[in-house]
């Protein structure tokens, strides 16, 4: 409860980030959100429905009142309101961040566990070697890879858009290596941590099978870093989405944002950063939540009733 | 200043030994010295790049573009006729001087703010911490781009913009050992003495917090040049005709069906550089953390 009202002052903080992001570019903040090819007549309305020639504090009341009205401007491209445009891509950039962070637990975790338990083994050190090869990799070059390999090469799947399940995997697996790789290190050292403990020779000296030990008693109690990792990677996810989307053509949040960077569409860019942040400070708190589910006194509590 | 080095005649002789033993530890790290050995090249790279190819790097012939590797394209050529060896040479540069440019920024701004955070609280820390929370809100990349898209592509606002999105961590990093420093023996004993509260944080506070701050550099250098590629790569970055790797890739993306050294090795270059980053700061932090250092 604490964390959530904590979240508010950052909240309003991006929002007047976001709201400067216009009022910082050399020049006419009129005519950077009319459009580059607006006429004299259309800047001067944009002027007045802006009130630019009041204080800065009335602008931030006028921006704000509108945004909790859901109006976030109008496309100075598309001639499109900003929200509608958003509404249309941000269920993309979701699935492909969900599907991406699938693919990174399921990998990651596999790998850190066998290699936790198979310590010092082949397969240990390959995956070691290879997550530090993902953490080091950029993404927006795997990507490219994949698609040389997978859809050029192997033709196997599709190098990029959108549509069937096929057109997913490419661009979730590019996202989710680098968060496998860190999830595959963070496993295993946390394993490797709890497999050390006095209760886990307790379980052992019971005399229960190994698989058993490994994964009633010890991945719990590892579990609890690895979920933290998971939340702060989130952010990591949803900055490599602007990247993997460019790559593979996924109409998402991120390719919106950078489009309309390089076109000056600054409603949109002001959009889609305000979304991507409110987003990220969301998930934020809920890993918070999530972790104190998780906490270890309380998880250490129940243990000891059993 | 001359009373500064008065007071801090006992230390050099302390930190020699503690340095040594750092070394030490280092050396007898294989993937740290790996690492170590891949940083040489690259900066050998940087510096001699003149010398290590004939052509220039921004020289286009476009009646030899797009060839393969061969014994004298090493690396092949773009689709201007540019010998990509020579680009991803001189490429060199550009990265490593945002690396470490960007991160000199970083710090120069936030580990002062931390410092000052930590030593001081209150009020000011509040308000900081309140700031770095917005900051930290823009996930990755992103409020590099912000920046970007405030003050326009080019390598010099890549700097300013990769820069400022690493205040935050130096901050919160820096924040949190002065405040366990702070609450150390000798810094009561120097406030006990009279010092000002200037030459305790420089003198006294920061030199034991520097541990974290180098291993923590050797990371944000990575990260810094990852970030600066994809924003090379989606065409926010360098501009063409630098040849800085990102935006090499996002060119030769267009020919992948054909010519596909084009993204190959330029990618390969931002890996391996980011590697050898990251190995020398696993090797750094382990050797500076004393525990690991004994259970070895």
């Amino acid at each position: 409860m604490k964390r959530l009202l904590l979240s508010i002052p950052v909240l309003i903080g991006v929002s007047i980030l976001v709201f400067s992001i216009v009022r910082f570019i050399p020049g006419d903040p009129a005519r950077a959100i009319a459009g580059v090819h607006a006429s004299p007549q259309h800047i001067e309305q944009v002027r007045r429905e802006l009130l630019l020639d009041e204080g800065l504090h009335v602008q931030y009341y006028v921006y704000m009142s509108n945004l909790f009205q859901g109006d976030l401007g109008q496309s100075t491209f598309s001639r499109r309101p900003v929200a509608t445009e958003l509404r249309e891509r941000f269920p993309n950039t979701v699935r492909l961040s969900v599907a991406a962070m699938v693919v990174a637990t399921a990998v990651g975790m596999t790998a850190g566990i066998i290699s936790a338990t198979r310590r010092y083994s082949i397969f240990d050190y390959s995956s070691m070697v290879g997550a530090l090869i993902g953490v080091a990799a950029p993404v927006f070059w795997l990507g490219v890879m994949f698609q040389l390999l997978f859809a050029v090469q192997l033709g196997w799947l599709p190098s990029g858009g959108m549509g069937t399940f096929r057109h997913l995997i490419l661009p979730a697996l590019t996202l989710g290596l680098a968060t496998a790789a860190l999830i595959a290190r963070i496993t295993r050292s946390s394993m490797l941590d709890v497999l050390r403990q006095d209760y886990i020779t307790t379980a052992r000296s019971k005399g229960l099978i190994e698989r058993v030990v490994t994964y009633k008693h010890a991945l719990k109690n590892a579990l609890i870093p690895v979920v933290t990792v998971m939340g702060l990677q989130f952010g990591t996810l949803l900055g490599g989405a602007v990247l993997v989307e460019t790559v593979f053509s996924w109409p998402g949040i991120g390719r919106l944002m950078v489009d309309s960077i390089l076109a000056r569409d600054y409603p949109v860019v002001q959009g889609a950063v305000l979304l991507l942040a409110v987003t990220f400070v969301l998930i934020n708190l809920l890993v918070d939540v999530i972790y104190a589910f998780l906490d270890p006194r309380i998880s250490y509590g129940t243990r000891e009733v059993e | 200043m001359r009373d500064l080095e008065l007071t801090g005649k006992t230390e050099p002789l302390r930190r020699e030994t503690e340095l040594r033993q750092v070394m030490v530890h280092l050396r007898r790290n294989r993937a740290a010295m790996a690492g170590l050995v891949v940083l040489a090249i690259f900066l050998f790279c940087a510096v001699f790049a003149p010398l290590l190819t004939p052509y220039d790097p921004t020289g286009t012939d476009l009646s030899r573009a797009l060839e393969k590797p061969s014994g004298e394209h090493l690396l092949g050529t773009d689709e201007l006729g540019r010998d990509v060896f020579a680009r991803i040479l001189y490429g060199s540069r550009i990265s490593l001087a945002i690396g470490l440019i960007s991160v000199a920024i970083g710090m120069l701004i936030g580990v002062p703010l931390g410092a000052i955070s930590g030593y001081y609280g209150g009020k000011f820390d509040l308000f900081m911490q309140r700031i770095i929370d917005i900051l930290i809100a823009f996930p990755g990349i992103l409020l590099a781009i912000v920046i970007v898209a405030i003050l326009g592509t080019g390598v010099g606002n890549v700097m300013i913009a990769v820069g400022i999105a690493s205040i935050p961590i130096y901050t919160r990093l820096v924040r949190g050992s002065v405040l366990s420093v702070k609450e150390e023996g000798y810094v009561a004993a120097a406030k006990a003495l009279g010092l000002g509260d200037l030459r305790i944080i420089v003198r006294h506070i920061m030199p034991n917090c520097m541990g974290p701050i180098i291993v923590q550099s050797t990371f944000q250098i990575a990260t810094a040049i990852l970030w600066a590629a994809g924003l090379g790569f989606l065409g926010l970055g360098a501009q063409p005709p630098d040849p800085e790797w990102g935006a090499m890739l996002s060119k030769g993306r267009h020919y992948i069906r054909v010519a596909h050294h084009l993204t190959t090795y330029p990618g390969l270059a931002i890996l391996l550089l980011v590697l050898g980053f990251n190995l020398l700061g696993d090797g750094l932090r382990d050797a500076l953390d004393p525990k690991s250092r004994n259970s070895r």
